[in-house]
């Protein structure tokens, strides 16, 4: 058996969650006894690669190709589909990325199997990989059991694993070449790009006060505002909040928004999407306040009200100010 | 522009989750339903595409009876015709979904194939693009925007923290909408009253000829996930809970 950390590179510098990927693979190839390595894709990576020497791996693979300097689901596949060939891995672990997310499906498809994606655990049972993810937007669980075919694809999600368990050691670094021709790329990246300067920095902020979907019209928001004001924090908000325009993109939080780990944070009618919850679960101190008392937020929340926020947070502003 | 836009219905989205007693699905009687949001904003995507270039929206649904609503109510907001796949999906997985879809669609010769990014309920979020492979098409995930170009299309693409990106690619197509790009239209009374005389044509997995296959993974089961946390929960009338909130965050977690 062998495991494959597929990780993700952008001009030269590691996807933060790679290092995750990585923490997992040799995991789970210490449980089933076997070897873990790790794949990095583009072009000049040579030296990315060779980060990873340090490493306990049994091999770094730099995938080398001008044809993957700009990512592109085609020319991922192919490469990724020429490494899988050659080096024939047992599992392969990519982090969930929304780059993972756009190639890894085309990927497992093309070996007529099906990648289990978004997943937060797993476990060695009987010799077979058991990997957990969540349905129904984080309410349920599921165990699925790796059977039959190989290799098998997973994708695991942002805070599943901690890269500070990555065990240093040795490796040797191959530079692999992939035959890539132009003509197998259908698609033509543009340059990336940004659509507002960030005014906000919600990073330092000690307390936010972030508010959902519960809060069901644009002008209660002041209501939230106000709970924010009497605590000092700034005001943050889901992404349905910003997609309304409710409250402008900068102040959302998630994965598609601000990554935050304040003092401080208070969820005000939040269900706790999984998309909201990897940009917030690492705050040291979370309350949620929502009526719904199964929402997944209280999974992550040190204290909660089940309650009606309209009824609630104006009584909480004038505790708070009642305590300062 | 010919487009198909594949539709899932799911449980709502307050829905209070029973697991079956097979421990392999959730108790589906009492629950209501309605159409997966991402789908929604799918669909609305291709009826703007459609008001802008002309052209057809077939609706495309894979589920059992009780999905007729969702298709009827595409078809009240706008959708020219349907079809339902007459299947009992539950928890099958993404590719059994997908050859279903891919093989309803065979003979449409569609110029674009629009989807939700992922659904609600079995959140795997590749249908779309296993979709796309299958049919031999190109794609592109989590679009928030899709204009016409003199070779095909150039879509707006979400990245994470922040960025985004063009890319241009040629038709046929199939895209993954974003949720929340823009507003969803209500089905006006006239819109329903036409929905009921536009055709939707029903087929099943067996007059279909697909039948689900092995994909290297079984389902062990479902359950409710355990709190790995100890939340300390306050109740009563909202003064006393909040009033006990305020203690605990000065003097025991000491933030405020």
């Amino acid at each position: 058996m062998s495991v494959l950390a597929i990780l993700e590179q952008r001009s030269g510098q590691w996807n933060r969650m790679s290092l995750e990927t990585l923490a997992a693979a040799q995991q789970l190839a210490t449980e089933l006894g076997a070897a873990a390595s790790a794949a990095v894709l583009g072009q000049g990576v040579e030296a990315l690669a060779n980060e990873l020497a340090s490493k306990q791996l049994e091999k770094v693979y730099a995938v080398e190709h001008e044809l993957l300097k700009d990512y592109t689901p085609d020319a991922y596949c192919v490469a990724l589909g020429q490494v899988i060939g050659r080096f024939h891995p047992d599992v392969l672990l990519f982090p969930h990325t929304y780059q993972v997310r756009d190639f890894l499906p085309k990927l497992a498809t093309a070996h007529r199997l099906i990648a289990v994606s978004d997943v937060v655990a797993h476990r060695v049972d009987g010799g077979s990989v058991i990997l957990v993810r969540q349905l129904f937007q984080g309410k349920v669980n599921a165990d699925i059991r790796l059977t039959g075919d190989r290799p098998h694809f997973a994708s695991l999600q942002a805070g599943a694993y901690r890269a500070d368990q990555v065990v240093e050691g040795r490796s040797t670094v191959e530079v692999f070449h992939p035959s890539i021709e132009p003509a197998q790329i259908r698609t033509t990246p543009r340059e990336l790009f940004r659509e507002s300067q960030r005014a906000v920095d919600l990073g330092s902020a000690e307390i936010i006060v972030s508010v959902g979907r519960g809060i069901k019209e644009a002008d209660n928001i002041a209501l939230v505002q106000q709970l924010a004001d009497a605590l000092g924090g700034e005001l943050a908000a889901s992404r349905p909040i910003c997609d309304a325009g409710w409250l402008p993109m900068e102040r959302q939080v998630g994965s598609s928004g601000q990554t935050v780990a304040p003092k401080l944070y208070l969820a005000v009618g939040i269900s706790g999407a999984i998309q909201h919850l990897v940009g917030m679960k690492g705050s040291r101190t979370i309350v949620a306040i929502n009526k719904d008392a199964e929402a997944p937020i209280f999974e992550v929340a040190d204290y909660g009200i089940v309650g009606d926020l309209f009824q609630v947070v104006p009584e909480l502003i004038a505790e708070i100010k009642k305590a300062k | 522009m010919k487009i198909i836009v594949a539709i899932k219905q799911v449980p709502a989205r307050d829905s209070q989750l029973r697991i079956a007693s097979s421990g392999k699905w959730i108790e589906e009687a009492d629950l209501s339903y309605e159409i997966n949001e991402p789908d929604a904003y799918a669909l609305e995507a291709a009826l703007q595409l459609k008001e802008k270039h002309s052209g057809e929206v077939v609706a495309l649904c894979a589920g059992p009876a009780r999905a007729a609503s969702t298709i009827k109510e595409a078809l009240a907001k706008g959708a020219d015709r349907a079809i339902h796949i007459e299947e009992e999906m539950g928890a099958f997985d993404p590719l059994f979904a997908a050859h279903l879809l891919a093989a309803a669609v065979k003979g449409e010769s569609a110029d674009l194939i629009l989807t939700g990014l992922q659904s609600d309920d079995l959140g795997y979020g590749q249908t779309g693009v296993i979709l796309a492979e299958l049919l031999g098409m190109p794609h592109a995930t989590i679009v928030m925007q899709v204009e016409k170009s003199d070779t095909g299309i150039r879509v707006k693409r979400e990245l994470e923290d922040g960025w985004f990106q063009h890319v241009d690619m040629p038709l046929p197509a199939l895209l993954t909408i974003q949720s929340g790009i823009s507003k969803l239209r209500y089905a006006t009374l006239m819109g329903i009253k036409k929905a009921k005389s536009k055709e939707v044509r029903r087929v099943t997995a067996e007059s279909l000829g697909v039948s689900a296959g092995t994909s290297g993974i079984s389902l062990e089961r479902i359950y409710l996930p355990e709190r790995t946390k100890h939340t300390q929960l306050f109740d009563g009338a909202p003064k006393e809970a909040a009033a006990k909130l305020v203690e605990k965050l000065k003097f025991e977690a000491r933030v405020i």
